[in-house]
């Protein structure tokens, strides 16, 4: 299983890899950390006549955090997400789903933006980035502009990115203190896509019931997604046996799990109710 | 195409293909056949070598985007003569079989253990996860690592 | 043996680990021949079709491309894969062409070989040859191969290529007079070895000298020698079969496939060295699948739990073609449903069918870990239909110790008769549960605690090994007082450098860095017969002690001359010879020349390992996820030469028991495709699934046929692991009405159970 032919270039900046892109269109794809592209390139399901290596390109490795929320450059890897001080108090639900993330030696190569970009449906930072309204920065000839979570992801391995270009940071909104939340999923192994995940925040009003309830669910369709139904049962609502129930059921009817040689669609359907439940028990605990 | 880069200590500068992979360069390019390929897309781990201290997977690995980075193989973890604290601990425990994928569990404990040397069985068996060993069923791996753990507190001591 | 007991016993550090601990093994893929050139398989895409041409033109124009090879290369009559085991004439239609002609029959099945300058060009070839195929219906299934719509082999007039009948007594009149009987259906889904080294070969062909080396043999390398003289149209002692360090077998690698011949006649073809080294993906559709197998099964019991009779009907899928050893699985399929008990009257048919699947051979335990999953299950299912404790329903059945040797089922065709040796199968089951901690951990029977189900079970099993017909060893004394030993059995990653070293250094007397061990390449020895069927140390073992009593004999008079004494005065020591005076002579002072001795250990009788394993269990109902909490085993091997490598070989057997039972499967749809042919889809056990696994390795009965009293001892744990679980699972849910009948217990499968029991 060797690589198909291709050209290599790692230009100085994010200007050049645009224009490169630009210039060789559909043929061209971009090297982040490799950890997704190098096996669809080993099993020559693709094959590009160049490969632009974001290596050199700057400021793409970036975490900040500040008031307004966490930025992760599109070639922050898990490691570095793990190992960052501050990010576990800033942004909980992303710091414990990027745990589930693969192995470590994928972990220390593995990027934000690639994960994003080549956009699994099983994969776990998409199903953060719908839960938490994230808001994605591609790079164009144009310029930058900026999509919403909610709209980039059409399929697997599709996006909202065009040919000529590059997704260069992902932004997730601040955290309110007392936020509730959980991420729960189910894999055959560690470190495995999981068969189903369901990654959640709310918070409370006054009076101990639930608003702003975000619900969003991996591997259970072609793209993450989020659970209106499951949603709309909490809002407003304690979060109390009955009520868990009744998201859970909701979320079990409004998902159109893909049937595969992992598990049929009734399993995953019954899997999503599973962890929709857990996730709402552990976030209410 | 040209790249440069430090293999086990050494700068070295080869020129390959864009295509090939910094384990088939190792393998074949620099003659360092102890790095294996068990699989070529990132799963079983056999082709774990050490780029700037982090393990990494060498299959999915471009040679030319190693340039400018150091890479330690498990030729470069191996002693003059003998065998290092890991690699006897491994051989104190029976944690190797065949030894097809041993050096990539050496390569990816060593990476471990350089930065946690405190690490426990859970956090060994988590990382191990990645390297795939088809004849020891693991039990061995995991205690021959615990108990490399004392040899890199060790080091770490003295540094 | 005679011989001292010191290296004997001792779990002494591997020799072998020095190099490979280092990086400095030589597995094939690390060996390079000057000028040579790299081969790629082009493989069918299609389940099922007529081949109607293979159009290269394109390929071969591809710069660095030397050759694609086809069918049409290979001449008239296209060479057939042999069967190596049980090679009966009814299964001669059925063997693999080396490259497909006429017919593509399994998806991976090799049509062309590409030889380029570079892996990489000859996998850029393959995109560019063109195949014509046209589809035939896929046969994926039992009900397809038997309704015979589509044949593979349609002048056969049967997708069913053979059957084997295993007979004892006179199980309908036992069944007639039975208190109770239980017919069930179980299933074992394909899946595979998968060794963690790939295969590959170097094959360089010497013009001049008429002479063929390759590199890359393992396993049964003479066997193999043989085969390929015989299509090659070459001497046998024009090849050499060269063994390096092997990366696992686990009975699949190292047969003989089609890619053993292709290297070679590519490199005599073209006159260049080739090598290839085959990737995971073809790996995973071309190496041998193992296991899938539907089993119709009915025990007759009395009504207190003594068992009577067990008959019925297995069937295998064998695969689109009958390899080398693909007959073995659904043989011992229906001679080992007995296993460790003591079941008087038996009558079962094993079935092998033929479906456009990867053909099959055998994997560690084959057609033994299948029947001890249908047997352990009835035995559970017959306890709690007739209200009886299942533990002392395994005590009342066993073999006892006082009825061996005992007598399995007759197989025929190709008959052969079997005895259980020597052993004590309830010291080891009761030593099991001492081990287990069963009486603590049975009280958590059903319980559920925090979400999941407890349940606990166990079983007990036997293990087949040292088959015959013979190994030969040759011992030289060098000229410097070392002794080479040289051995026609095989290395495949077992430790067998070191353990022949023990034994060797034990039957000689002398220190174990005074031995060195060569193993594996045809070269050493005139004849051999490897590593399968648990038979290395026996086989190996043995014929090296009696090479090293030819040795010793052979230097008495020698050393008898130096000392000036009697052929009886003579003793020797670590250090050589000395008279009863005291006067000594050191080995490397008597003889200039080296002294040789060659011994061949001839056994036709099986040696059985018994044993006993227990597990502990916890089932999520909400996922279906089954959680191995402890496991722990016990085998009695008769005799220990190396505890350390022994265990290894225990507690890796079980944990490959435990990936057959829960995680591994090979899926195809219903084209025939492999939907399963990566590492990511194919699951592995990985170091975090089962932490918990415990074995026990004990000296109770040697074997009285060799001289070590050594058992075979390399797939025993491996054989009772999906019975156990299983029938763990269906205590842990017997809340539920939980009864597995199919592996693998996957989350999905274990869910599916469980929707479908409750009301």
């Amino acid at each position: 299983m060797k690589f198909p032919a291709f050209d290599y270039a790692a230009p100085d900046s994010l200007d050049e890899a645009v224009a490169l892109l630009a210039a060789h269109g559909e043929d061209a794809m971009v090297l982040a950390g490799g950890q997704s592209l190098m096996p669809i390139l080993a099993f020559r399901m693709a094959a590009p006549s160049l490969l632009v290596d974001l290596k050199k390109v700057p400021a793409l490795d970036r975490i900040d955090i500040g008031a307004e929320g966490v930025t992760l450059g599109a070639r922050s890897r898990w490691c570095d997400i793990e190992r960052h001080a501050g990010l576990a108090a800033a942004h909980p639900l992303l710091a414990e789903a990027t745990r589930h993330i693969a192995h470590y030696q994928i972990r220390n190569r593995g990027t934000v933006g690639g994960s994003l970009a080549l956009a699994d449906p099983a994969a776990e930072l998409p199903g953060v980035a719908v839960a938490c309204d994230a808001l994605l920065t591609l790079a164009g000839p144009g310029g930058e502009r900026h999509v919403a979570a909610a709209e980039f992801f059409l399929g697997p391995m599709t996006t909202a990115i065009a040919p000529d270009e590059i997704l260069t940071a992902v932004h997730f909104p601040a955290w309110p203190e007392n936020r509730r939340w959980a991420f729960q999923e189910f894999a055959r192994r560690k470190g495995d896509f999981a068969l189903a995940g369901v990654a959640l925040h709310y918070d409370l009003d006054a009076q101990g019931r639930a608003r702003d309830m975000r619900i969003g669910v991996i591997g259970a369709s072609d793209r993450p997604h989020r659970l209106h139904a499951a949603e709309a049962t909490m809002n407003g609502s304690a979060v109390d046996a009955a009520t868990i129930a009744a998201a859970a059921a909701a979320a079990s009817t409004e998902v159109s799990p893909m049937e595969d040689h992992h598990a049929p669609a009734d399993y995953r359907r019954a899997l999503v109710a599973t962890l929709v439940e857990r996730a709402l028990q552990e976030a209410a605990s | 195409m040209k790249a440069a880069f430090e293999v086990n200590g050494e700068s070295v500068e080869v020129d390959v293909e864009p295509r090939l992979s910094l384990a088939d360069c190792l393998r074949d390019v620099l003659g360092l056949t102890g790095t294996h390929l068990g699989c070529e897309h990132g799963v079983c781990g056999a082709c774990t070598v050490i780029v700037d201290g982090q393990a990494v997977r060498s299959c999915l690995t471009l040679a030319v985007q190693a340039d400018g980075e150091r890479i330690t193989t498990v030729e470069g973890l191996s002693p003059e003569a003998g065998l290092s604290p890991l690699q006897a601990a491994f051989r104190k425990h029976h944690a190797l079989q065949c030894g097809f994928c041993t050096p990539g569990m050496v390569t990816t404990a060593h990476a471990l253990l350089s930065e946690e040397p405190d690490a426990d069985a859970d956090r060994v068996r988590e990382v191990l996860s990645g390297n795939i060993c088809r004849c020891t069923g693991y039990v061995p791996i995991v205690e021959a690592v615990l108990e490399a753990r004392a040899a890199y507190r060790k080091m770490e001591g003295e540094s | 043996m005679s011989a001292p007991n010191r290296l004997i016993g001792s779990a002494l550090e591997r020799v072998e680990d020095l190099r490979l601990l280092r990086g400095r093994g030589q597995f094939v893929a690390d060996i390079n021949r000057p000028d040579q050139l790299h081969a790629a398989f082009l493989r069918s895409a299609v389940a099922h079709g007529m081949l109607r041409g293979v159009d290269a033109a394109e390929a071969l124009s591809l710069d660095g491309v030397h050759a694609v090879l086809t069918a049409r290369d290979l001449g008239s009559p296209m060479p057939l894969l042999p069967i190596r085991l049980q090679p009966l004439p009814e299964l001669e239609p059925f063997c693999q062409p080396m490259l497909a002609d006429e017919k593509v029959r399994y998806v991976g099945e090799p049509v062309a070989v590409v030889i380029a300058d570079s892996s990489a060009i000859a996998e850029d070839a393959l995109d560019l040859i063109a195949v014509d195929i046209d589809p035939l219906p896929a046969i994926t299934n039992r009900d397809q191969a038997e309704a015979a719509g589509t044949l593979l082999f349609p002048e056969h007039g049967s997708n069913v290529s053979m059957r084997w009948n295993a007979v004892k007594g006179d199980a309908d009149a036992a069944f007639e007079a039975a208190d109770y009987t239980r017919r069930e259906t179980f299933t074992v889904q394909r899946h595979a070895a998968l060794f963690m080294e790939p295969r590959g070969f170097v094959a360089e062909w010497d013009t001049d000298a008429e002479k063929l080396s390759v590199w890359g043999a393992a396993k049964v390398a003479f066997a193999n020698r043989k085969i390929l003289a015989a299509t090659m149209g070459l001497e046998r002692d024009q090849i050499d079969m060269i063994e390096g360090d092997v990366g696992g077998s686990f009975g699949s690698r190292g047969e003989f496939y089609p890619e053993d011949f292709l290297i070679p006649f590519a490199a005599r073809h073209l006159g260049r060295p080739v090598k290839w080294v085959e990737d995971r993906r073809e790996h995973l559709m071309a190496a041998n699948h193992a296991r899938q197998i539907e089993c119709d099964v009915e025990i007759a019991a009395t009504r207190d739990g003594k068992i009577l009779a067990l008959r019925g009907t297995n069937w295998t899928d064998n695969g689109a073609y009958i390899r080398t050893n693909g007959s073995i699985a659904p043989r011992n399929a229906a001679q080992f449903m007995s296993g460790a008990y003591d079941i008087e009257h038996i009558r079962l048919t094993s079935y092998s069918l033929t479906t456009n699947k990867t053909p099959t051979g055998t994997y560690r335990g084959p057609g033994r870990f299948e029947p001890d999953f249908v047997r352990e299950r009835l035995i559970d299912l017959m306890a709690k239909d007739l209200g009886l404790d299942p533990l002392d329903v395994r005590r009342r059945n066993l073999v006892p110790a006082d009825k061996m040797p005992y007598p399995l089922a007759t197989m025929t065709p190709f008959e052969s008769v079997t005895s259980l040796d020597s052993g004590d199968n309830h010291a080891l089951l009761d030593r099991c549960l001492a081990e287990f901690g069963w009486d603590e951990k049975v009280a958590l029977q059903g319980q559920c605690i925090d979400g999941r189900y407890h349940g606990v079970s166990v079983g007990c099993f036997i293990e087949g090994g040292a088959a015959g017909p013979s190994e030969d060893a040759r011992i030289v004394l060098e000229s410097d007082g070392s002794f080479a030993v040289y051995l026609g059995s095989a290395g495949v990653g077992q430790g067998i450098e070191t353990i022949m070293g023990q034994i060797a250094g034990d039957a000689l007397g002398v220190p174990f860095e005074r031995v060195r061990v060569h193993y594996g390449s045809t070269a050493y020895v005139a004849e051999g017969f490897g590593s399968f069927h648990s038979r290395s140390t026996v086989m190996g073992g043995s014929a090296i002690v009696l090479a090293a009593e030819a040795l010793l004999e052979k230097l008495r008079p020698i050393a008898a001359a130096a000392l000036g004494c009697a052929l009886d005065a003579v003793v020797f020591d670590e250090e050589g010879a000395r008279d009863a005076d005291g006067k000594a002579v050191a080995f490397d002072a008597l003889s200039d020349a080296p002294v040789s001795a060659e011994a061949r250990f001839e056994n036709k009788k099986y040696t059985y390992s018994y044993g006993s394993l227990a597990a502990h269990v916890a089932v999520d109902p909400k996922t279906g996820q089954v959680d191995v909490l402890d496991i722990a085993s016990t085998k009695d091997v008769g005799r220990m030469i190396n505890p350390a490598t022994l265990n290894g070989q225990s507690v890796g057997s079980i944990v490959q028991g435990l990936g057959g039972t829960l995680l591994e499967e090979f899926v195809y749809d219903s084209e025939g495709q492999l939907l399963t042919g990566t590492l990511a889809d194919y699951l592995l056990p990985t170091a975090t699934d089962f932490p918990n696994i415990r074995s026990t390795v004990l000296e109770l009965a040697p074997s009285p046929h060799n001289p070590l009293g050594a058992k075979g001892a390399g797939e025993g744990e491996i054989i009772p692991v999906g019975g156990v679980i299983a029938n763990a699972v269906a205590q842990a849910l017997a809340g539920f009405g939980v009864e597995p009948m199919a592996l693998p217990l996957s989350p999905p499968n274990v869910w599916r159970m469980l929707q479908e029991a409750i009301p």
